[in-house]
């Protein structure tokens, strides 16, 4: 769209008729109606249980709804440490989501297994098995936090294409949104992550 | 409440074969602790918790210890004959204590408000003795805790009405929380190493490659 185009919308807005285009209106809705998964792992289930209360009110972004089903769920907000033994049901459960499908990973351990990293029994981090969205640093993030990564996951949705290259999964055909259960290995989880969507960081070695 | 020596004494009369000692504990809260000979534990605890005034009916807590083998150097002073002399030597000696499981219950009375009595129980070592009885059948609280003390130090409870790993999956390997447990070198890149982990981060190949390391 030119800016003189947008210049004859705000016109025409200001006289009362509303022009817009299919792609905004759709990502208008959807982006403010994301039902989260109602599932917590840990302590930030705390602060995410509190920011779906009146005081910090996620209904203000059309996020009320905490859906117990996956398969009514949009987003999936991992709160809190993911377990070695838990990691398989977590991807098991993005699996069951419908498509169009997001992930948020609130706080340092579903980011990066936070302060258990090194530990046996905790995953470092799960956007090892499935695609993150937006990840929210935090031990735990505030429920100013989450709302703001809820701001950023509308703001990339509303930013989506429906045709083109650029266009989400749930509108391509070449694409699936179904990823590999690990399984429990000896002493890991078998495979230790899914080279498709996660690879290592490239490593900084200075000053050392 | 009785003191734990005279909840010792109490239980050797009640029990006199069975094998009761008094561990102190030096630090100011002094919770003294009961050790039990494992073969008789079972009965004491029924015991302690059908005694009309002791009624311990609450078991709040169930621990695992594990005791490494440790050597301990001592210095001794022998009689030896040097030269056709007999002189006092000093000499240091280095001797090994046996290292061992323990099970720790914390025992409070609902009842009478009193507790807590605490019973620790010994494995014979830490490789293949390693049975304990279960006191599940006496105070049912106790039957996920040591489900937690089977699967992370791996003492065997003998009479535990389901005993499996509780927090770990079925087919793990080894008991994390024994002190000569081995993790899985799964080290990998992370931007501020420290301690271990920066021994660790300086390891050739390890870091320097874009590669995880296997596990």
């Amino acid at each position: 769209m030119t800016e003189a185009d947008e210049k004859t919308i705000q016109d025409l807005r200001r006289s009362g008729i509303l022009l817009t285009t299919l792609e905004d209106l759709y990502n208008w809705g959807r982006s403010n109606s994301v039902w989260p998964l109602q599932f917590g792992l840990a302590c930030c289930a705390i602060e995410m249980i509190a920011a779906s209360m009146s005081r910090f009110d996620i209904a203000r972004f059309g996020s009320e709804v905490f859906r117990p089903s996956p398969r009514q769920a949009d987003l999936m907000i991992v709160s809190g440490t993911v377990t070695k033994k838990m990691a398989p049901q977590v991807v098991r459960l993005y699996n069951q989501m419908p498509e169009p499908k997001y992930v948020i990973a609130m706080g340092a351990c579903a980011i990066s297994g936070g302060p258990f990293k090194q530990g046996y029994n905790v995953l470092k981090g799960i956007d090892r098995y499935i695609p993150v969205d937006v990840h929210i640093p935090g031990c735990p993030p505030r429920p100013e936090a989450l709302l703001h990564g809820l701001m950023e996951l509308q703001e990339k949705i509303r930013e989506q294409n429906l045709t083109g290259e650029n266009r989400p999964r749930h509108l391509r055909s070449d694409v699936s949104g179904e990823f590999p259960v690990p399984e429990f290995g000896t002493c890991d989880l078998e495979p230790p992550s899914n080279p498709a969507v996660w690879t290592p960081p490239e490593p900084i070695r200075e000053g050392l | 409440m009785e003191s734990a020596e005279q909840l010792r004494d109490r239980l050797i009369a009640a029990f006199p074969e069975a094998r009761v000692e008094v561990l102190t504990n030096p630090a100011p809260v002094a919770q003294h602790s009961l050790i039990l000979d494992p073969a008789h534990a079972a009965q004491i605890a029924t015991y302690l918790r059908d005694a009309p005034d002791l009624a311990f009916d609450y078991a709040s807590n169930v621990t695992g210890v594990d005791r490494p083998d440790r050597e301990i150097k001592e210095k001794i002073t022998i009689k030896e004959t040097v030269d056709g002399e007999e002189k006092e030597v000093a000499k240091e000696v280095t001797r090994t204590e046996p290292g061992y499981l323990e099970a720790v219950y914390h025992l409070y009375s609902m009842a009478k408000r009193h507790g807590p009595v605490i019973l620790r129980l010994r494995t014979e070592n830490r490789t293949d003795r390693v049975t304990l009885p279960s006191l599940t059948p006496v105070w049912r609280s106790c039957e996920f805790q040591e489900r937690e003390i089977y699967d992370l130090f791996g003492i065997v409870f003998e009479g535990h009405p389901d005993l499996r790993r509780l927090l770990m999956w079925d087919d793990f390997e080894g008991h994390p929380m024994r002190k000569d447990y081995v993790e899985p070198d799964d080290y990998e890149w992370e931007p501020t190493p420290h301690d271990a982990f920066l021994i660790k981060a300086k390891r050739p190949g390890t870091g320097e490659e874009a590669a995880p390391a296997a596990s």
